[in-house]
C-alpha cells in the first residue's frame, strides 16, 4: 500500500481537513504518513496545495516527485491543473467544478474543460450542488472526499471512522452532517467514474 | 507509556520541549515558527505546569527572557523564524560568551524559497558564529527526539544549543513516537558562580577561550552522536545535511553502494569528512539553503572538484531542495511526466475582502497622489500585500519596524511627503524606537500604524500593545494633537482623507491610526 496524493485549492477553502481525515484514517491503521502543508502567505487567497504521502513503508521525502502522485484531489478547477507536472500519467484528478475566481485574469472555463478532456482519469462534478443537497456549503469538502474516497485505497468505513475522530468534538451532529456529505460525494464520484 | 501523534514538525519539537521539562517557550510569531509556541500554548500538560508562554515583543527579548530563566537553572526554548535571527542576534551570541545553566534550546525556522519570508539566510552561519553546537532534524521523530538530547546536551557543554529546521520539516507532518515526560529542574543557580554573567572584558576574555577550548569536544561529539551516521561504501560520497537526507533516501535504490554521512549535529564531523574526502572521487553535498557544508569542506583553496553540491551546480544555488533536484544532482534519470498546464496563470496572495488595510489604502492612495514625489515606507506583515496591484500602495517592504526609520531617512534628505505604514504588532516589535529618533530630530514624517488588534500575517496572535498603541506615541513624545485616530471603514472615507490631508501638511511627526480588528481574527473569535 502506497498512495502519493496532492491536495490543492484556494487559501481558505480548507484543503487541511481533508489532509486531516485522510491522515487520522491512516493512522488508525499503523500506516507511515507525510503530509506536507502550507501556512503562512499563500494562505490568504492565493494556491494552496499539500503533499499527502502514505504508505505500509517508512516515507523518505516530504514531497512528492514529478510524475509520481496518484492523484489530485482539488477543490478548484485551476489548481487541479497547476499540479500537473506532479501526476503520474495513470493518476486521477478529482476536481470541484465550480471555479474559484479571486483575479481578474482567470482563465475561461472552456480552456479549462479542453485541458481536463485531455487527460485519462478525471473525476469533475459540481461538488457545491451536491454540497448543498446534502449537509450544506461547508461540507464540500466531505463530497470530494467522498469522490476520492474510490481511488484511495482505504477502505469507506475507515475513512468514515476517521471522519468521526476528526469531527468528534464538533458534537455528533457535525459528524452525521459531514459523513453523510461524503456518503453522497461517493456516490457522486461513482456516477462519474462510470461514464 | 508511549504513544502514536500524527504531528507537524513545529508540533513535535513543542511536545518534545514540554516533554524535556521545559518551564518557558519565549517567542515572536514567524512563519514556518509559529505553531511550535501556539502548540505548548494549547498543551494541557504545559497548562497544568504552569509553562510560560506569552508571545514576546520581539526575538530580542525572547532571547533575554530565555537567558533569565536559564540562569535560575530552569529549560528555556526560544523560537522564531529565521530572519528574527537577525534581532536577536546580540541575545544570542553573548548567550554563549555567558554560557548557560538550564538548558536553552533556540530554535530558527529557516524558509529557502521564501514562502513567506524576504530572504533565504541559514541560521546554521549564526550556529558557527556564535561557537554553539547545531541541531538539524531530518525527520519529525528525530525533532522531537532531538530536543530532549539538545536540552541535556546545552547543560553539558554549558552553551545555548540552535536547532535549524526548514519551511518543509515545520510544516509537515508525520507519525511521531513521544515518550514519557520529564519533571522541571528546581530553581538553582551554577557552582561556579555568577562571575560568567557578567561580560566585562576581564570575564569575556577567559569565557572566550574557554568557548573556544569546547570547541574540539563538540566536534567530537558530532563523531558520536547517535544523529549524525558515517556508512563505508564505494568511491561516490554523499554528506547530506537535515531534510537533505530524506530525498537523497528517496532516491538512493537499496543497494546502492555510496559513502553516506549524515550530518544532523554540528560542529561538522572533521576526521570523518577528511576520511571520506580522502577515500572518495567525488562528494555531493546536499544541505537545504545555503552552502554552509559545501563551503566549508572545500575551503577557499581546494581545486580538486571533487566536492560537489550547489557552488558546482549539481543542486541550484537558491531555492530549496525537492526529491526532483536532488535527484538530478545524483544522477537519477528523469522519469515521465505531463508538462507545465499552460492555461494555469499565477494566484497571488491578497488582503481579505472587508480587511481595514484595504480601506486604509485605497483614501491613502487618493490624498497622496495630489504629491507626485511622494514615497511611501511599508513593512512586514498582512498589509505588505498592498504593494500588489491593484493597490500598488507602498514602496518599500525590508525588515522589522524598518517603515518608521527609513521615512525619516528620507525625509530628513528632503522628501515630501514621506509616509510610513506599519501594523500594530510590528510596531511594537521594532517601530517604537524609530519613531523616539524622528520626535527627537522633529522629522517631517506622517506614519500610519494600521492598527487590526493582532499579528494577522501568521494567524492572529496576541499583539504586544494592543490598546495602548496612542498611549505609547505620547509617551514617545509625538504631539497630542498630532495622534489621530480614525475607523477604516467606507463610510468614513471622508473624514479619514481629511486627518491623512492635515498630518501630511503638517510640519513634523504625526502619527495616524486606523484601527479595525482583522476580520479572520474576528471570525476566530465568534466561532469560539
Ligand atoms: S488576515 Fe486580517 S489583517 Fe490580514 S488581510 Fe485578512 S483581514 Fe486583513
Amino acid at each position: 500500500m502506497k498512495k502519493d496524493i496532492i491536495l490543492a485549492g484556494v487559501g481558505g477553502q480548507g484543503i487541511l481537513s481533508i489532509a486531516a481525515i485522510i491522515g487520522q484514517a491512516a493512522l488508525n491503521q499503523n500506516l507511515h504518513i507525510k503530509q506536507a502543508e502550507v501556512h503562512g502567505m499563500s494562505q490568504r487567497g492565493g494556491d494552496v496545495q499539500s503533499n499527502l504521502r502514505i504508505s505500509a513503508e517508512p516515507i523518505n521525502s516530504d514531497l512528492i516527485a514529478l510524475g509520481k502522485a496518484d492523484a489530485i484531489i482539488s477543490l478548484e478547477p485551476m489548481e487541479a491543473l497547476r499540479y500537473l507536472p506532479y501526476l503520474s500519467k495513470e493518476g486521477w484528478i478529482v476536481v470541484n467544478s465550480v471555479p474559484h475566481i479571486n483575479i481578474p485574469n482567470y482563465p475561461e472555463e472552456s480552456a479549462l474543460e479542453a485541458e481536463f478532456a485531455k487527460l485519462p482519469n478525471v473525476i469533475s462534478f459540481d461538488a457545491d450542488a451536491v454540497a448543498k443537497e446534502n449537509g450544506g456549503v461547508r461540507t464540500v469538502n466531505m463530497v470530494l472526499l467522498g469522490a476520492a474516497s474510490m481511488i484511495l485505497g482505504i477502505e469507506d468505513t475507515k475513512l468514515e471512522e476517521a471522519i468521526g475522530d476528526v469531527f468528534g468534538r464538533k458534537g455528533e451532529a457535525v459528524v452525521e452532517t459531514n459523513v453523510k456529505a461524503f456518503r453522497a460525494g461517493r456516490e457522486a464520484g461513482k456516477k462519474q467514474m462510470e461514464r | 507509556m508511549t504513544d502514536k501523534l500524527l504531528l507537524l514538525g513545529d508540533q513535535a519539537i513543542a511536545l518534545g520541549a514540554v516533554h524535556s521539562g521545559l518551564s518557558g517557550v519565549y517567542a515572536y510569531p514567524g512563519t514556518p515558527s509559529t505553531e511550535i509556541t501556539e502548540y505548548i500554548q494549547e498543551n494541557k500538560l504545559a497548562r497544568e505546569r504552569g509553562v510560560r508562554s506569552d508571545w514576546c515583543t520581539n526575538e530580542k527579548t525572547a532571547m533575554e527572557a530565555a537567558l533569565g530563566m536559564s540562569y535560575i537553572g530552569k529549560r528555556a526554548l526560544v523560537c522564531m523564524k529565521h530572519v528574527g535571527m537577525n534581532v536577536a542576534a546580540d541575545a544570542f551570541v553573548n548567550s554563549a560568551m555567558t554560557g548557560v545553566n538550564g538548558g536553552i534550546v533556540v530554535v530558527a525556522a529557516d524558509d529557502p524559497s521564501m514562502h513567506s519570508s524576504q530572504n533565504e539566510q541559514d541560521s546554521r552561519f549564526y550556529g558557527k558564529f556564535a561557537l554553539v553546537p547545531i541541531l538539524e532534524p531530518s525527520s519529525q521523530q528525530e525533532a522531537y527526539d532531538m530536543i530532549r538530547y539538545g536540552f541535556d546536551l546545552s547543560e553539558e557543554v554549558g552553551l545555548p544549543v540552535l536547532m535549524r529546521i526548514t519551511t518543509r520539516m515545520a510544516h509537515s507532518r508525520a507519525v511521531v513516537t513521544v515518550g514519557e515526560p520529564i519533571a522541571e529542574n528546581p530553581l538553582h543557580f551554577p557552582e561556579a558562580g555568577v562571575a560568567n554573567w557578567v561580560l566585562l572584558p576581564v570575564n569575556a576574555r577567559r569565557r572566550y577561550r574557554e568557548i573556544i577550548a569546547v570547541q574540539d569536544k563538540l566536534e567530537k561529539m558530532s563523531e558520536t552522536t547517535r544523529f549524525n551516521s558515517y556508512k563505508k561504501g564505494g568511491k561516490k560520497g554523499v554528506i547530506a545535511c537535515g531534510i537533505g537526507y530524506n530525498y537523497m533516501m528517496e532516491n538512493l535504490p537499496a543497494d546502492s553502494d555510496r559513502t553516506i554521512l549524515k550530518v544532523s549535529q554540528y560542529p561538522l564531523p572533521a576526521d570523518i569528512i577528511r576520511e571520506m574526502v580522502e577515500e572518495c572521487d567525488e562528494v555531493l553535498v546536499i544541505e537545504d539553503g545555503q552552502p554552509f557544508v559545501e563551503e566549508q569542506v572545500r575551503g577557499l583553496l581546494d581545486c580538486s572538484g571533487k566536492i560537489r553540491g550547489r557552488l558546482s551546480g549539481e543542486l541550484p544555488r537558491d531555492g530549496e531542495l525537492t526529491p526532483d533536484n536532488v535527484a538530478a544532482a545524483l544522477g537519477v534519470k528523469e522519469g515521465q511526466h505531463f508538462d507545465v498546464c499552460s492555461t494555469v496563470v499565477p494566484r497571488p496572495p491578497a488582503l481579505c475582502a472587508g480587511c481595514g488595510h484595504r480601506d486604509v489604502y485605497s483614501v491613502l492612495n487618493e490624498v497622496i497622489r495630489e504629491y507626485p514625489d511622494h514615497k511611501v515606507f511599508s513593512d512586514i506583515g498582512c498589509y505588505t500585500l498592498g504593494a500588489l496591484p491593484p493597490l500598488r500602495a507602498i514602496h518599500t517592504c525590508v525588515d522589522m519596524g524598518a517603515s518608521i526609520t527609513m521615512a525619516k531617512g528620507a525625509a530628513d534628505g528632503g522628501l515630501f511627503p514621506s509616509v510610513a505604514v506599519i501594523g500594530d504588532s510590528t510596531f511594537t516589535h521594532s517601530g517604537i524606537t524609530g519613531l523616539l529618533d524622528a520626535v527627537n530630530s522633529k522629522s517631517n514624517v506622517t506614519i500610519i500604524i494600521s492598527d487590526n488588534l493582532t499579528t494577522a500575517m501568521t494567524g492572529g496572535q496576541d499583539s504586544a500593545g494592543t490598546g495602548r498603541i496612542e498611549a505609547i506615541c505620547l509617551g514617545v513624545g509625538v504631539e497630542p494633537e498630532h495622534v489621530r485616530t480614525v475607523v477604516p471603514l467606507p463610510k468614513n472615507m471622508e473624514e479619514i482623507r481629511k486627518v491623512i490631508k492635515e498630518e501630511i501638511e503638517y510640519n513634523g511627526v504625526s502619527v495616524i491610526v486606523p484601527r479595525r480588528e482583522c476580520i479572520q481574527t474576528l471570525k476566530r473569535k465568534s466561532r469560539k
